[in-house]
């Protein structure tokens, strides 16, 4: 175990306590680095707490080849990843990979579908996987609640899911573990870049102050929109908002997840989701919330009769191109930026891939396609 | 553990219902969870998390204690539902099952 | 449900049809605003009037004249006209972003009556949702067998239900000696009352004495406490207590375990009604997005409000215990109030004219609050049962642990919407009405800093339960379809 470094000074400062800035500290501070990670307080804009903790593959990746191979490598490396963690801290995330479904309403939206599955596929440089477009009688065997709606969809054995809001925690306690020095209501005002470190002064509302480390990783989330500027990079997200449903803890009757059901290993069924653009509104719309539940019940008519427990709106963190951005620092060397909307997939990367890199020094050219220069082109006319 | 006021039994209408097929009876005006505690039935239920045993707490819809399967639905507040004649309540165990 | 003109079924909602809600639709209705009064119980009355029409109690001299008072409220409600809607559940208050052509924002409304729910639109809505008791946890008190002292006083008034075998009453507060008397004049059996109200507590108390000695109520609650002690056994310095139920099984209660000046004792119980005062019963105002403050003096958190209960959410006001404890009397003349500011901003009075007509009920109130510093502080309950020893369960629904909580602020969780992520407590159906403010206290007491600091959760609708299928059946706009299905 590492010891906070003297002084507030740290190898590294990770900016953002969520899934993707916990799972960084974690694998940062298993690489041997003395680790700080600045959070927020327990009011915040926190995509983390919201949402639908699925460990996806199909359909991810058309347009950047790359992107798929990082998810699929995630996916692969999950289960190792969910070990490590239950070894570590004796807790378990519920990781499971029974392959999910994206069921179909209709036969345009299944051939729709197929097509990008296939396209996807037909990139170059992909790294293919299997899947399978069903119809509604193969479909019926592996999902047999499906109503009379659902027209057949697409499977995929690597999809699985998670608890994610205990992967948060198994995480935060994976760093107290490993001393990494969490401290929440240390939203960061100010970053400067000075004498080959970095300067990270405390909004007086929190702790105040200032936190000094060499190397810094934005993962905070939206307001790396904000601070990365500061260090000479660019991380242009937009919140784009999302609600989700859930309901009583149920026996368990739905055995694989889906794009938008689930049940949870505690019992209770998510339902997801919708894309608005609200900006940094999350009030509920009891119509959206409304659409979700009325889609769900054509998909699986049993779930009518539950009840609804608890429902909220969460915000993406969504590029221009919904791909990640991952990239250091050309002007301020040793300041990454790391932002992304799939922190519970993509959480084996950042921890065992990612983590070690940073700690190493650098990304290498692996990462260039995960540049935010490519939003840099000029336009053609 | 509770009784009724002798005066009540002459004040109300009896009303006759089934816990967990036995045959129960009430009186008009009292809630299932009423019901319930008046035929000596504490606990209704097992929780979804450890098993424990529970019964009715706050008798004012705010605790989710009292859940109880009334005429084959699940999970539904015996505090916030009236008795009625003829009506079936379960004692639940755990989590409910999807189909009722 | 966002059209540009907004048909509005009603002028003003009333949530809540206890003393707050009855006056309020009272008087708003009789000034010739249409009103709905929605509750969630099949009869007016809310808790403290719980089933004053039909009561099969009917010897007045049990539940005593402060009930009775109750029935007073109704007649004005019926000839006001207002709709009252009993079995309604209210599980969403929201104000939507678009403005309204006439200038009023809609305020819409989420029911469900005879399960099936609906959107309701008014142009003003009270919350009378009055007050719960405030979380007792002890190690047991999940027990079958073990119930609020509120709980037990809703079987007397709707049923005529009284404890038989075993019975101990612990905690504090005008409420406990209330329902003791009523056991006492309905011959039922007390074995014991475990009183926790702290000793200290009467050093800070005595200064507010002198306001309590004008309370028009004090005659009336000090003769009622004396004759309890009188005629029951009361057991006070209590300072730790813990239900348990048979040697190695958690089926139902079957002993009592207090401590006084240092020693264990235990008593058999087959009942045990627990109270230590009543809180606002928040959700609904909480998840509506209405502002609220940490109320030290009554240890709890409040929704803030000005002095005619109107929230930082515009068109939505609070009256009553919902708002802040000040008892039955004191919530009907909040209602009041409430009511005619509404009529204010609906532009059916003048400000004059709401001013004037608020002196009496102004006076009321004020009579009314009279001696609630001194009982708010005799009987804030002690730091143990606010903030539990580790192995006591804080929250029912999810079964967390004290010590859970405190680990997971040694964690790093600096309030409770982090702690309810980590260990989902709060997440559970109660929506954490049983768990919030021990979490609060807990939080605060391991990181050593006020509960006003450390918060409370942030709440979203549905507060009550609806089914999916209820949810599926409401309106929906193109643009919220769009934003599900077109992706």
């Amino acid at each position: 175990m590492t010891q906070p470094s003297r002084g507030g000074e740290y190898d590294v400062a990770v900016i953002g306590g969520g899934l993707v800035g916990s799972a960084l500290a974690w694998g940062l501070a298993r690489a041997g680095q003395t680790v700080a990670m600045l959070d927020e307080g327990d009011i915040a804009v926190r995509p983390s707490r919201g949402n639908f903790a699925l460990v996806w593959v199909q359909g991810k990746g058309l347009g950047m080849p790359e992107y798929a191979g990082w998810t699929k490598k995630s996916s692969d490396d999950w289960s190792g990843f969910a070990d490590l963690l239950r070894e570590q801290t004796g807790l378990d995330v519920a990781y499971r990979r029974p392959g999910g479904f994206m069921p179909m309403l209709s036969e345009e939206d299944l051939q729709a579908r197929a097509n990008t599955m296939m396209r996807l596929h037909n990139q170059p440089d992909m790294i293919r996987y299997p899947y399978e477009v069903m119809d509604r009688e193969t479909l019926r065997k592996e999902l047999p609640f499906i109503g009379p709606d659902v027209v057949g969809g697409t499977y995929c054995p690597l999809d699985g899911h998670c608890n994610s809001l205990r992967l948060l925690r198994t995480l935060h306690k994976g760093i107290g573990l490993l001393g990494v020095d969490y401290r929440p209501n240390h939203r960061v005002e100010r970053i400067e870049h000075r004498d080959g470190g970095f300067r990270m002064s405390i909004a007086d509302g929190g702790a105040g102050g200032e936190v000094r480390a060499g190397k810094i990783v934005l993962a905070a989330g939206h307001d790396s929109a904000r601070l990365a500027p500061m260090v000479g990079l660019s991380a242009p997200v937009r919140p784009q908002r999302g609600h989700v449903i859930v309901t009583e803890k149920t026996a368990p009757f739905l055995h694989h997840p889906t794009v938008y059901v689930r049940q949870t290993d505690e019992g209770g069924v998510m339902i997801g989701d919708s894309f608005e653009e609200a900006g940094f509104d999350t009030t509920l719309q009891p119509g959206i919330s409304s659409a979700i539940a009325e889609r769900a019940i054509r998909f699986f008519p049993l779930l009518g009769k539950l009840n609804v427990v608890r429902s909220w709106a969460a915000l993406r963190v969504l590029t221009p191109d919904g791909f990640p951005i991952y990239e250091e620092s050309k002007t301020a060397p040793g300041a990454f930026v790391a932002t992304c909307h799939s922190g519970v997939t993509l959480a084996a990367n950042h921890a065992l891939t990612l983590a070690p890199l940073i700690a190493a020094g650098g990304l290498g050219d692996g990462f260039t396609p995960f540049s935010a220069r490519r939003f840099h082109v000029p336009q053609a006319a | 553990m509770f009784r009724r006021l002798p005066e009540i039994e002459t004040a109300t209408q009896a009303v006759s219902f089934t816990i967990d097929g036995r045959p129960a009876s009430a009186r008009a005006g009292d809630s299932v969870a009423a019901a319930l505690l008046a035929n000596g039935v504490t606990a209704c239920r097992t929780t979804p998390v450890s098993g424990a045993a529970r019964g009715p707490y706050c008798m004012m819809g705010v605790c989710f204690d009292c859940l109880v399967t009334i005429d084959g639905t699940g999970n539904r507040q015996g505090c916030q539902v009236r008795v009625a004649p003829g009506m079936a309540v379960e004692t639940q165990n755990g989590k409910r099952e999807v189909e009722r | 449900m966002s059209a540009p003109n907004p048909k509005f079924d009603f002028d003003i909602a009333v949530v809540g049809s206890g003393p707050a809600g009855l006056a309020a639709a009272a008087l708003a209705a009789s000034k010739g605003a249409s009103v709905v009064l929605l509750d969630e119980q099949a009869e007016p009355g809310g808790q403290i009037y719980r089933a004053v029409t039909e009561t099969p109690v009917r010897d007045r001299k049990v539940l005593g004249p402060d009930y009775w008072h109750g029935a007073e409220l109704l007649g004005p409600l019926r000839d006001s006209g207002a709709a009252h809607w009993p079995g309604a559940v209210v599980w969403s208050v929201a104000r939507p972003r678009e403005d309204a052509a006439d200038g009023h924002r809609p305020i819409q409304i989420g029911l469900s009556r005879n399960g099936s729910a609906a959107m309701l639109t008014v142009r003003h809505v009270i919350l009378a949702t009055g007050a719960l008791e405030r979380p007792f946890p002890i190690p047991g008190w999940t027990l079958p067998g073990v119930l609020g002292a509120g709980a037990a006083q809703v079987l007397l008034k709707t049923s005529g239900l009284v404890p038989s075998g075993a019975t101990v009453m612990a905690g504090s507060g005008p409420l406990l000696w209330l329902l003791a008397w009523q056991y006492l004049q309905a011959g039922a059996r007390i074995d014991a009352i475990l009183d926790t109200t702290p000793k200290e507590n009467w050093r800070a108390a005595l200064p507010l004495l002198p306001g309590f000695l004008r309370s028009p109520y004090l005659g009336k609650g000090m003769k009622l406490m004396l004759e309890v002690r009188r005629k029951l056994t009361v057991i006070g310095n209590v300072t730790a207590l813990r239900a348990e139920g048979a040697i190695g099984g958690d089926s139902a209660l079957k002993s009592v375990v207090y401590t006084r000046n240092g020693a264990e004792h235990r008593l058999p119980a087959d009942t045990l009604l627990l109270h230590h005062g009543v809180i606002p019963n928040l959700n609904l105002a909480n998840a509506t997005g209405c502002a609220q403050r940490w109320d030290e003096q009554q240890r709890c958190w409040r929704p803030t409000t000005d002095e005619w209960g109107a929230t930082s959410v515009e068109g939505v006001s609070l009256a009553g215990d919902g708002a802040g404890i000040g008892g039955a009397r004191a919530a009907e003349e909040a209602g009041r109030l409430a009511a005619l500011d509404a009529l204010h901003r609906l532009g059916r009075i003048g400000r004059e004219q709401r001013d004037k007509a608020a002196v009496p009920f102004r006076a009321a109130l004020d009579r009314a609050l009279t001696g609630r510093a001194f009982l708010d502080t005799l009987y804030t309950p002690a730091e143990a049962f606010r903030a539990p020893a580790d192995d006591t369960i804080v929250c029912r629904c999810e079964e967390i642990t004290a010590g859970a909580v405190r680990e997971a602020v040694r964690l790093g969780c600096s309030g409770p919407n982090q702690a309810k992520s980590f260990l989902r407590c709060g997440m559970g159906p109660c929506q954490g009405r049983l768990c919030g403010p021990t979490v609060t206290e807990v939080i605060a007491a391991e990181r050593g800093v006020s509960p006003a600091e450390v918060g409370y959760y942030r709440l979203r609708p549905p507060v009550k339960p609806i089914t999916l299928a209820e949810l599926a059946a409401l309106p929906k706009t193109d643009a919220d379809i769009d934003a599900v299905f077109k992706h």
